[in-house]
C-alpha cells in the first residue's frame, strides 16, 4: 500500500523524539486506524491518524443506484448503528420527494433508533473498558447487546444490517410479540447500566486513567467539529434529537446529558448517562404507540402489499414500475442532519430530478471527531492515547466510507 | 410537508440572517440565493468565501459558528462545473446555512478554512482527493482515504463508476 511505504508523513522535529508507528492492525484502534506518534519518551509531541485503509467509495457507487438500492449501502458505513444511517438517509429522500409519514411508522423509526443507541453504546462501552484493562464489562455488555440484536433480527430478518426502513416508511408490520420484548428489555436493562457502573464510575483504576485524561474545551471541539457525546462531554449543550427534531423527536421527552470537564471521563458519563435516556424514550415510545399504517400513500414511490398485487392490476403494475425503473425524485438538494450515537450524521443528497441520486454525501460524526484526537492527545502520555481513541469512539467504515 | 417552489428572488430572501449579514458586507460576494424544501443556500462568490464564513462565524446576533460539512458536487460537463457546498450550523440559534461556490474546471481551486475552522482540514483533504479541487492555504493538502500514488479522482463524474482497467 502507497500510504505506508512512499509518505514521509512525519518526520522527528527533534533529536530526541522518535517517530512510532501505531495500527493499522493494532487491537485497540477500533479497526483499521493508523496513528503515526512523535514521541519524547513516554509523551506524545505529535500525533497524526491515518485513515482510508477501508475505503469502499460507497459515496460513488450510490450514483450508480437506485433511490431504494442505496438503503443497503447505507447500513455498511456504520456497522454498529445501520438503522439510525437507514433513518438519515431515508428522511433525506422523504425531504426530496415532499412525503409525508404517518405516525407510527416514525415511532417505530424513534423505538428502533434507540434500540440502535443502546446496542451501539454497548459496544463502545466493552471495547473502551478492555482497551483500559477492565476485561469483565466487556463480556457483560455483550450480553444485552446479544438481545438487542436478536429483536433487530425479530423485525428484519437481520442482526446487523438490518435495511429495514424504506423510503415513505417500513419494511414490514413488527412481528407478534415485539413490543413485549422490548417492553421487557426496557424493563431490566436500567439494572444492568447499575451494573456496569458499579464496575466502572466509582472504580479508583478506572477514575485514574479516564478522569483528567484528554480534556478538550467547548472551544476546540467547535472548531474542529466535533459532535455528539464528544462536543457534549466538553460542555456545549446540544442534541439534534431536542433541538432540531426529526421523526417526530418533539413528541418525547428526555434529558441531554453534558459534562463540563471535557476529559475521557465526562464523554464516559455522558454516554452512560444516553443510555438511560434512551431506555427512557423506548418507554414512552412503546406506551404512546399511535395505530395505523406503517406506509406513505404514496404508490409511485412505496412498493404494495404482496397481497394486493395478487388481486389488483394497479398495485402489480407500480410494483413492476418501481423494481425496474425506480421512481423519479424532484431536482433539487437536501442536507439531513440525525443524531447519531457517535454526533453529527448527515446526508447531503443532490437530485436531478432522475430515479437515481446526482450525488450522496454522507458527513459522518468520527470523521470529523477523529480529528480532535491531536488537541486530545499532543503533550500528554503514550498510554493515555488508548484511552482517547477509545472515548471518542470511532467506527472506521463510517470515516472511511 | 408537499413541496412548495423554490424561492430564488433576493429581494424576499434577504431578512434571513446570513444573508442579511453578507448583503450587508458586501453585495457582491452574494451572487445568488435559494430557498427550497426549508433550506437556505447562498451562492458566494469565489474569492470572498473565507471572510463571509469568518464573518458568519463571528456575528453578533446568528453566530453560525459551526462548520457541520464541506463537499462537492461535479456538475460535468456544465460550466463553471465545480460546487463546493459548505454547511454552517448555529450552535447558539439552531439554524442552517448551507454556502455555495462555483468553480470552473480549469485549475478549480479556492480558499481554505482552516484559518477559520480548523476542522475544515479533513474535508478538504476529501475533496481534494476525490474532487481534485485545490485549497489554496491549507497546512496538508494530500490524498486521504485514497493512496498516495492513485491517478485521478473517483468522484469526478468523468471516472467511471468501475475505475480505469
Amino acid at each position: 500500500m502507497a500510504h505506508l511505504t512512499s509518505t514521509p508523513v512525519l518526520e522527528p522535529g527533534q533529536d530526541r523524539t522518535m517517530i512510532l508507528n501505531m495500527g493499522p492492525q493494532h487491537p485497540s484502534t477500533h479497526g483499521v486506524l493508523r496513528v503515526l506518534l512523535e514521541i519524547d519518551g513516554e509523551n506524545v509531541v505529535r500525533l497524526m491518524p491515518d485513515i482510508g485503509f477501508l475505503h469502499t467509495g460507497i459515496e460513488k457507487t450510490c450514483e450508480a443506484k437506485f433511490y431504494q438500492q442505496v438503503v443497503p449501502l447505507t447500513d455498511r458505513i456504520d456497522y454498529l448503528c445501520p438503522l439510525t444511517n437507514n433513518l438519515c438517509y431515508v428522511l433525506a429522500v422523504e425531504k426530496l420527494l415532499g412525503l409525508e409519514i404517518p405516525p407510527k411508522a416514525q415511532w417505530l423509526r424513534v423505538l428502533l433508533n434507540e434500540l440502535t443507541r443502546i446496542n451501539s453504546h454497548l459496544v463502545w462501552l466493552g471495547t473502551h473498558a478492555m482497551d483500559i484493562g477492565a476485561l469483565t464489562v466487556f463480556l457483560y455488555c455483550f450480553r444485552e447487546r446479544e438481545e438487542v440484536l436478536r429483536m433487530f433480527e425479530m423485525v428484519s430478518g437481520q442482526r446487523m444490517m438490518t435495511s429495514y426502513f424504506r423510503v415513505g416508511g417500513i419494511a414490514l408490520e413488527p412481528p407478534l410479540g415485539f413490543f413485549d420484548r422490548v417492553r421487557d428489555f426496557a424493563g431490566y436493562f436500567p439494572e444492568k447500566i447499575d451494573e456496569y457502573e458499579n464496575l466502572l464510575t466509582g472504580n479508583p483504576i478506572w477514575m485514574m486513567r479516564t478522569k483528567g485524561v484528554a480534556r478538550m474545551t467547548a472551544e476546540d471541539a467547535i472548531a474542529l467539529g466535533a459532535t455528539g457525546p464528544t462536543l457534549r462531554g466538553s460542555g456545549v449543550d446540544i442534541d439534534l434529537r431536542r433541538d432540531m427534531p426529526y421523526s417526530g423527536y418533539e413528541n418525547f421527552k428526555f434529558k441531554v446529558p453534558v459534562s463540563q470537564d471535557g476529559d475521557v471521563f465526562a464523554r464516559y458519563i455522558c454516554r452512560v448517562q444516553e443510555l438511560r435516556e434512551s431506555v427512557e424514550i423506548i418507554r414512552q415510545a412503546l406506551d404512546g404507540m399511535p395505530e395505523g399504517p406503517i406506509k406513505a400513500d404514496a404508490p409511485h414511490v412505496v412498493l404494495p402489499d404482496r397481497e394486493k398485487m395478487k388481486t389488483q392490476m394497479e398495485s402489480l403494475i407500480y410494483h413492476f414500475k418501481i423494481i425496474t425503473e425506480g421512481f423519479a425524485v424532484p431536482a433539487g438538494e437536501v442536507y439531513q442532519a440525525v443524531e447519531s450515537p457517535r454526533g453529527e450524521m448527515g446526508y447531503y443528497i443532490v437530485s436531478d430530478g432522475t430515479a437515481k441520486p446526482y450525488r450522496v454525501h454522507m458527513r459522518s460524526a468520527c470523521f470529523a471527531n477523529l480529528q480532535t484526537l491531536s488537541t486530545m492527545c499532543e503533550g500528554r502520555l503514550l498510554a493515555d492515547v488508548v484511552a482517547a481513541i477509545g472515548s471518542i469512539d470511532i467506527v472506521l467504515g463510517e470515516i472511511d466510507r | 410537508m408537499p413541496l412548495v417552489p423554490a424561492i430564488t428572488d433576493l429581494e424576499q430572501l434577504k431578512n434571513h440572517p446570513a444573508v442579511a449579514r453578507l448583503l450587508d458586507w458586501n453585495p457582491a460576494a452574494v451572487q445568488g440565493v435559494k430557498f427550497d424544501r426549508e433550506e437556505m443556500s447562498i451562492y458566494v462568490d469565489r474569492a470572498s468565501i473565507r471572510e463571509a464564513c469568518a464573518l458568519l462565524k463571528n456575528d453578533a446576533v446568528c453566530p453560525f459558528d459551526f462548520l457541520s460539512d464541506l463537499t462537492c458536487v461535479d456538475w460535468y460537463p456544465a460550466e463553471p462545473r465545480f460546487e463546493v457546498v459548505y454547511h454552517l450550523l448555529s450552535i447558539p440559534k439552531k439554524e442552517r446555512v448551507r454556502l455555495k461556490v462555483r468553480l470552473d474546471s480549469a485549475s478549480p481551486a479556492v480558499e481554505s478554512l482552516t484559518s477559520v475552522w480548523p476542522g475544515a482540514n479533513f474535508f478538504e483533504r476529501e475533496v481534494f482527493d476525490l474532487f481534485g479541487i485545490r485549497f489554496t492555504g491549507h497546512p496538508y493538502l494530500r490524498r486521504i482515504l485514497m493512496p498516495e500514488d492513485w491517478e485521478g479522482h473517483p468522484l469526478r463524474k468523468d471516472y467511471p463508476v468501475e475505475g480505469y482497467r
